[in-house]
C-alpha cells in the first residue's frame, strides 16, 4: 500500500534530540568543558578559527563541543554566527616583525639574528603512544627564557637588504583591502583577495596541493625562509584621534617561503616568494599556503600553467570546505523530480530500441 | 556569551539585505543575468538552499506568508526545515497553499497553479551557469555570456539529438530569456519550463555558494532552446495522478512493492491536496493506510 513520505517535522525533531543524546554521550562521565577544549585541544581550536576567519577560542572552543569534534561542522557553525557580525573597521596591518615570537626557525641559515627557537613543536617528538597519558601523570613547568622585548628580524628582511628578494609588492596609496566575506568573489583576483580565500582554505586541500608542487606538478623550488609564531598586536585608526590603538593581541603563524628566483636581460636575478599567515598555531598550513600562494604567481612571472596548483579559479573556487562539504552532501537531499524525469528518458529509449529489435525497423535487424 | 543568539529579523543584518536588494533590482532590470552578489555564509549548508534563503531573507517582510516547497511538496525534509527558520527568525504566517502564499521557495518544482501577480517565486539554485558543463571556467563563460556566443550549447543539443535521437536533457533545461541571455531554470524538470515563460509572478534564483542571483520580471519571454525540426516538448505521463486523477501534472513514481507495482502520484502535494478536497478521485484514492 502507498506509504505517503509525510511526517518531516516529527523526524527532524526526534533526529535533533538523538543527535544532542549522542553529542552528550554517557551521562555518568562529566562534560567536556570549554575551557578544557581550549586548554587541552588547542590546535583543533586553532583550526576552526582560522578556517572561520574569526579569532575567538572560547566560541570555537563552543563550536568544537556542539559540532561533536567534527571541525569542519565547527568551523560551519562560527562562520555562520561570523556572517552575522557587523564590521565596524579595518585594523592596521599586523607588523609580524614586531612579534613575541615563541616559536621561529629558518631552514636557509643555520643561525641568524633572534636565533632558531623551536617552541612547542612536535618536531623531533618519537611519535610513539604515550600510555602516561591515560593515567593523567602530572606534567612539568616547561624552561622559559625571560622575554627581551627586542624584535625578532625577519630572514625576508636579511635578504632584502642584498636586494636578493622581490619586495613585498606595493599597493597604491588608496588602496582599500578587499574582504572576500563581504564582495563577491571575481576572477582574476589580487593577491590580497586570494591570501584571504587560502587563509580560510581547508587544511587537507592545501595541503595536498602544496605537496603536489613539491612533487613536480608546477615546481617553485621552495626554501622554507622562516617560520614564526607568536602574539601581535591588532591596531585600529580611530579617526577621531589621528592614532591608532591597540586592541589586543592575536596568535598567529607566519610563513614565509623562499622561491626560485627570477630575473631578464634588464633586472638582475631574484628569489620569489609565497606567503603563509594563519590565525593560531598551524604550521602546516602555513606552509601549504605559501607553497600554493607561489604556484598561483605563475602568471605573474609568466611561468606556463601546467598544474592544478598553478589555476587560480581551480584552487579558489574547490578551497572553501564549508562550501565543498555542503555541495557534495545536499546529493542525499532528495532528487526523484529530476530522477522521475531521467527514469521515463532511460526507458522510453530502451523501448525504442526494443521496438527496433522486433522488427519494426528491419533495416536495423539485418545490420544486428 | 550566553545573550549570543539575538539576531535580525529574517536573520540577515541590514545592510547584507540592501546589498541583496540591489542585487535583485539589477537582476530584475537584466532578465536572465547573473549578477554576482557578496553571499553570506548561512546557518544551513551550502547546497540545501542558501541561496534561496538570502533572496528570501532580503525579501521578506513581516506581513508576507511563505511557502516552501521542495520536489513539489511541503513536507520534505529540507522545505520543513527551512519554513521552520523562516518563522523563527521571521516571525511570519507560513502555509502550503500555493494561492495563499506571497512568497514561494521552490527546489526542483514550480507549482502546477498558475501563479498570479504579487507573487514571488524563489528558486534554489546549484550551478546557475548553464554553459558550466559545457566550460568549467567562469571567465570564459562570462565572456560567452557578453558576446551572446551560445552557439556551443546548440551543438551540445545538437550532440544529443546525434546520438541519442532526442535531446537527451530532461531537467534544468536551459532557456532563451527576454531574447537575450541563456538562463538555467535550477534543476526543475523541464515540465515546467512553459510555466516560467509571460508569468504574472516574479522569478528570483539565488545561487549561494556560486555567489550569483539572476531574474525573470513578470511578462517576460521565457523560451527553451530547441530546433525546428525537433521541437522542445514536455514530459507526458501515460496516466493520471492515482490519488486525485489530475492529467497534465508532473507525477512522482511511488514504488509499492518488490514485484514492480507501481503508482504515480501529483509531485505538487498541494494541488493534490485541493483536488482531492473537491472531490476529484484517482485509481487508489485511499489515504487512511498512509498517515
Amino acid at each position: 500500500m502507498y506509504v505517503a513520505v509525510k511526517g518531516g517535522e516529527t523526524a527532524i525533531r526526534n533526529a535533533h534530540r538523538l543527535l544532542a543524546d549522542r553529542r552528550r554521550g554517557d551521562r555518568t562521565l562529566p562534560s567536556v568543558t570549554i575551557e578544557q577544549i581550549v586548554e587541552q585541544l588547542g590546535l583543533a581550536v586553532d583550526r576552526v578559527m582560522a578556517e572561520a576567519s574569526l579569532y575567538d577560542r572560547p566560541l570555537a572552543a563552543l563550536a568544537v563541543r556542539q559540532s561533536r569534534g567534527d571541525l569542519i561542522e565547527a568551523i560551519f557553525l562560527l562562520r555562520a554566527y561570523r556572517t552575522t557580525l557587523p564590521r565596524f573597521g579595518t585594523s592596521v596591518p599586523i607588523d609580524t616583525a614586531k612579534m613575541l615570537v615563541e616559536r621561529r626557525v629558518s631552514a636557509t641559515y643555520k643561525d641568524l639574528p633572534g636565533g632558531q627557537l623551536l617552541g612547542p613543536t612536535f618536531d623531533y617528538t618519537h611519535r610513539l603512544l604515550d600510555p602516561s597519558l591515560i593515567a593523567d601523570t602530572p606534567v612539568e613547568e616547561p624552561e622559559r627564557r625571560e622575554a627581551t622585548g627586542d624584535a625578532v628580524m625577519r630572514v625576508a628582511d636579511i635578504l632584502a637588504h642584498e636586494g636578493l628578494i622581490e619586495s613585498d609588492g606595493e599597493f597604491p596609496e588608496d588602496h582599500q583591502a578587499g574582504d572576500i566575506t563581504r564582495e563577491p568573489m571575481e576572477f582574476p583576483m589580487p593577491r590580497d583577495l586570494r591570501l584571504q580565500s587560502l587563509a580560510r582554505g581547508d587544511e587537507g586541500f592545501l595541503l595536498a596541493l602544496g605537496y603536489s608542487t613539491q612533487r613536480g606538478y608546477g615546481r617553485t623550488h621552495p626554501f622554507v625562509g622562516e617560520i614564526r609564531i607568536g602574539e601581535v598586536e591588532v591596531e585600529i585608526e580611530v579617526p577621531e584621534l589621528g592614532f591608532s590603538v591597540s586592541l589586543g593581541r592575536i596568535q598567529v603563524t607566519e610563513c614565509q617561503m623562499v622561491n626560485q628566483f627570477k630575473g631578464s636581460a634588464k633586472a638582475p636575478p631574484q628569489f620569489t616568494r609565497g606567503y603563509g599567515l594563519i590565525f593560531g598555531q598551524s604550521e602546516r598550513k602555513a606552509m601549504s599556503m605559501s607553497l600554493v600562494d607561489r604556484a598561483l604567481r605563475a602568471e605573474e612571472f609568466g611561468e606556463d600553467i601546467t598544474a592544478p596548483a598553478q589555476d587560480e579559479e581551480f584552487v579558489i573556487s574547490h578551497s572553501d570546505n564549508v562550501q565543498a562539504t555542503g555541495f557534495v552532501e545536499h546529493l542525499k537531499l532528495p532528487h526523484y523530480v529530476d530522477f522521475q524525469a531521467e527514469l521515463a528518458l532511460v526507458r522510453k529509449m530502451r523501448a525504442d530500441i526494443e521496438a527496433a529489435r522486433n522488427g519494426d525497423n528491419p533495416m536495423q535487424e539485418a545490420a544486428e | 556569551m550566553t545573550d549570543l543568539a539575538s539576531y535580525n529579523f529574517a536573520y540577515l543584518d541590514e545592510q547584507t539585505k540592501r546589498m541583496i536588494r540591489r542585487a535583485i533590482l539589477k537582476a530584475i532590470a537584466i532578465p536572465g543575468y547573473q549578477v554576482p552578489f557578496a553571499s553570506r555564509e548561512m546557518p544551513m549548508p551550502y547546497g540545501w538552499g542558501t541561496g534561496g534563503v538570502q533572496v528570501t531573507a532580503s525579501i521578506i517582510g513581516p506581513d508576507d506568508i511563505l511557502k516552501v516547497i521542495d520536489q513539489g511538496a511541503d513536507d520534505t525534509t529540507n522545505a520543513v526545515s527551512i519554513r521552520a527558520f523562516f518563522e523563527k527568525v521571521a516571525n511570519v504566517a507560513v502555509t502550503t497553499h500555493t494561492k495563499e502564499a506571497t512568497i514561494i521557495q521552490t527546489r526542483h518544482r514550480i507549482p502546477e497553479q498558475k501563479l498570479g501577480e504579487g507573487q514571488v517565486l524563489v528558486y534554489q539554485v546549484p550551478i546557475p551557469e548553464p554553459l558550466r558543463f559545457l566550460e568549467p571556467r567562469e571567465t570564459e563563460t562570462r565572456k560567452m555570456h557578453a558576446l551572446e556566443e551560445y552557439g556551443l550549447m546548440h551543438v551540445k543539443l545538437y550532440e544529443d539529438i546525434a546520438r541519442n535521437g532526442r535531446i537527451s536533457t530532461t531537467y534544468a533545461y536551459p532557456v532563451k530569456v527576454a531574447g537575450r541571455y541563456v538562463m538555467d531554470p535550477s534543476p526543475t524538470p523541464k515540465f515546467d519550463n512553459p510555466k516560467m515563460h509571460m508569468s504574472d509572478a516574479l522569478q528570483l534564483f539565488g545561487a549561494g555558494r556560486e555567489k550569483r542571483i539572476y531574474a525573470v520580471p513578470p511578462y517576460t519571454d521565457v523560451v527553451s532552446l530547441d530546433f525546428e525540426d525537433h521541437p522542445f516538448e514536455i514530459q507526458k505521463f501515460e496516466q493520471p495522478c492515482a490519488l486525485c486523477g489530475a492529467r497534465g501534472v508532473y507525477l512522482d513514481e511511488v514504488v509499492l512493492d518488490d514485484k514492480g507495482g507501481r503508482m504515480f502520484v501529483c509531485s505538487d502535494t498541494d494541488h493534490c491536496e485541493e483536488r482531492r478536497e473537491e472531490g476529484h478521485t484517482g485509481e487508489m484514492p485511499s489515504q487512511e493506510a498512509a498517515e
